[in-house]
């Protein structure tokens, strides 16, 4: 049987009241069976910026596509000679007449008929499922991008002060030395999916805080930056930006990197929402208060 | 039972994930296509230009480059021949006979023949261009400020937009134009320019003038200016929102 307690490590200092009467033990106790502790885990900001993070990064992603459709190469530099790619989609047609799609990454390439360069019949770099709008449509994908990019912006300004003022940022987020000292172990762990438990459960382990810190704290400013420094206006009223990321066409090729850098993070983190444990890490998400399995441990409340 | 729980679970993750990514999708393709929708996300035009004019310096200059960074290629895009009669017959002349009006909310509304704007004095950058579909190119363009043409025919208090209209017409018969505020037109490096990379403008490139207005995006650049138009507002004019790719839904403001 598994037994509720109310958890005293809780992250924070703000514990709401607790509503469900079931399920609160306030009494110290010794067991062998499994006793469950509540944590409250998220606070009201965070778990609001996260969740405006969803549909504001999947929209500027989307749409970011669509944009790359309208010139789907990149550069470094300042110029964009075209025999001096980095990376670009094409549409190509065999001798017989056959379309393809070819994706050039520094010179090698790569057959990505169906998905990139050629998808559905139409001649196109990403797919029209990745862009919004679905078609062919710079001008409507430039005003989805930079209208959330301005909410992206807005949100990222809020929670970063918030992180600080709170002091989220340097108590949950930032690695401690023994954290560092633990990668070795945290890497094997991650790779044969053993997931923390008991007291290791209620904060973020090494990985979690080096991959949440970098994307908050790393790509998302990046990817801003980049973001402006695309625009004439901005390089004109700070020259240096430029100067810093490597001319107009290196922002747009980081900008870009910056991008896949968000899909890769997303695809691990809702990978590892699901392997431990869906509904408790929505829940935690969404309620703030996060389960967290004691095995057969005495535990004092 | 347990297995039977976890694939019950993972068929419904399936299934809420197809569903509300296609329920997305094309939500998002509906939005598009609304009347309501787009006129939100424009709103975010207005606040990039009021914060873009708020941090950068009015008279803060685009990067100019050194002669060693001119591309090779100066890609030339939209309409590279405007295809008319009357246009082939200036080309045949040289544009000997082009004439270049500034007419509307001005002063003293004057005209000049091209080989009356190359007799004022000119500014040659080497700056570059930023195409709104993401490719940049340098090129050194040479011409007359525009601020230059403004003081000669003295813009009227209420004058808001220069519009310029340039010879070509698309496929549909439209005829190409664009706008600018009128405090851009006294911008240093806002010029009508006659020559890139030191030859005369050719016909893909907007021959004989064209405008450079380096701190925005290139479809601001129009091609083949035949005349500037001082008004105090945009409608009427073409589509109404200040230019041939505003009529289509691309931004006036196109500093990013």
């Amino acid at each position: 049987m598994a037994l509720l307690i109310q958890s005293e490590e809780a992250v924070t200092d703000q514990r709401p009241p607790v509503s469900e009467t079931l399920s609160t033990v306030s009494s110290p106790m010794v067991s062998s069976s499994p006793v469950i502790e509540r944590v409250y885990r998220h606070r009201l900001p965070v778990r609001i910026s996260h969740w405006l993070n969803v549909p504001f990064l999947i929209i500027l992603i989307m749409s970011g596509l669509q944009i790359f459709n309208a010139h789907p190469a990149l550069y470094w530099g300042d110029r964009s000679d075209r025999d001096q790619a980095v990376l670009s989609i094409r549409p190509m047609q065999t001798e017989s007449g056959e379309e393809m799609g070819i994706t050039t990454i520094l010179g090698h390439k790569f057959d990505t008929t169906g998905v990139l360069g050629y998808s559905d019949g139409m001649r196109r770099a990403f797919p029209a499922w990745a862009t919004i709008p679905s078609a062919k449509w710079l001008a409507m994908g430039r005003q989805w991008h930079l209208f959330f990019a301005w909410l992206f912006v807005i949100n990222g300004l809020i929670f970063t002060a918030y992180a600080f003022a709170s002091r989220h940022a340097t108590r949950d987020l930032a690695p401690t030395g023994k954290d560092f000292r633990g990668i070795g172990k945290s890497l094997r762990d991650h790779l044969l999916l053993r997931h923390p438990s008991g007291k290791e459960a209620k904060r973020y382990n090494v990985l979690q805080k080096l991959a949440y810190a970098c994307i908050l704290f790393g790509v998302a400013p990046l990817i801003v930056l980049t973001g402006l420094a695309m625009s004439p206006t901005i390089d004109t009223a700070f020259p240096w930006l430029l100067t810093i990321l490597g001319g107009r066409q290196a922002a747009r090729t980081i900008h870009f990197v910056a991008c896949f850098s968000f899909v890769g993070f997303i695809v691990i983190h809702v990978v590892q929402v699901i392997l431990t444990g869906f509904f408790n890490n929505i829940r935690s998400m969404v309620t703030g208060w996060f389960l967290v399995q004691h095995k057969g441990v005495r535990h004092e409340v | 039972m347990k297995s039977e729980r976890a694939m019950e679970r993972r068929r419904f993750l399936k299934g809420t994930l197809g569903a509300a990514s296609l329920v997305a999708l094309s939500g998002c393709d509906n939005l598009t296509q609304s009347s309501w929708f787009p006129s939100i996300l424009g709103k975010a035009e207005r606040l990039t230009e009021a914060v873009q004019r708020g941090i950068t310096p009015k008279n803060a200059l685009a990067k100019e480059y050194g002669e060693a960074d001119i591309s090779k290629i100066f890609p030339a895009n939209g309409n590279t021949d405007p295809g008319t009669e009357q246009y082939a017959g200036h080309v045949a002349q040289n544009f000997s006979g082009w004439m270049l009006e500034v007419v509307g909310l001005v002063h003293t509304p004057r005209s000049w023949s091209l080989a009356a704007l190359k007799e004022l004095p000119s500014r040659t950058q080497i700056t570059r261009h930023d195409c709104v579909e993401g490719w940049s190119a340098i090129g050194k363009w040479t011409g007359i400020p525009v601020g230059d043409l403004m003081r000669q025919v003295e813009p009227l208090p209420n004058a808001r937009y220069a519009v310029f209209h340039c010879a070509d017409v698309d496929d549909g018969g439209i005829a190409y134009y664009e706008s600018i505020a009128v405090v851009d037109c006294y911008h240093p490096q806002t010029i009508l320019a006659y020559e890139l990379n030191g030859a005369s403008l050719d016909v893909p490139h907007g021959a004989p003038l064209r405008l450079r207005f380096e701190r925005q995006l290139g479809y601001k650049q129009a091609k083949y200016v035949m005349k500037i138009e001082l008004v105090e507002s945009l409608a009427g004019i073409g589509g109404g929102k200040g230019g041939y790719w505003e009529d289509q839904g691309y931004e006036w403001y196109a500093g990013i």
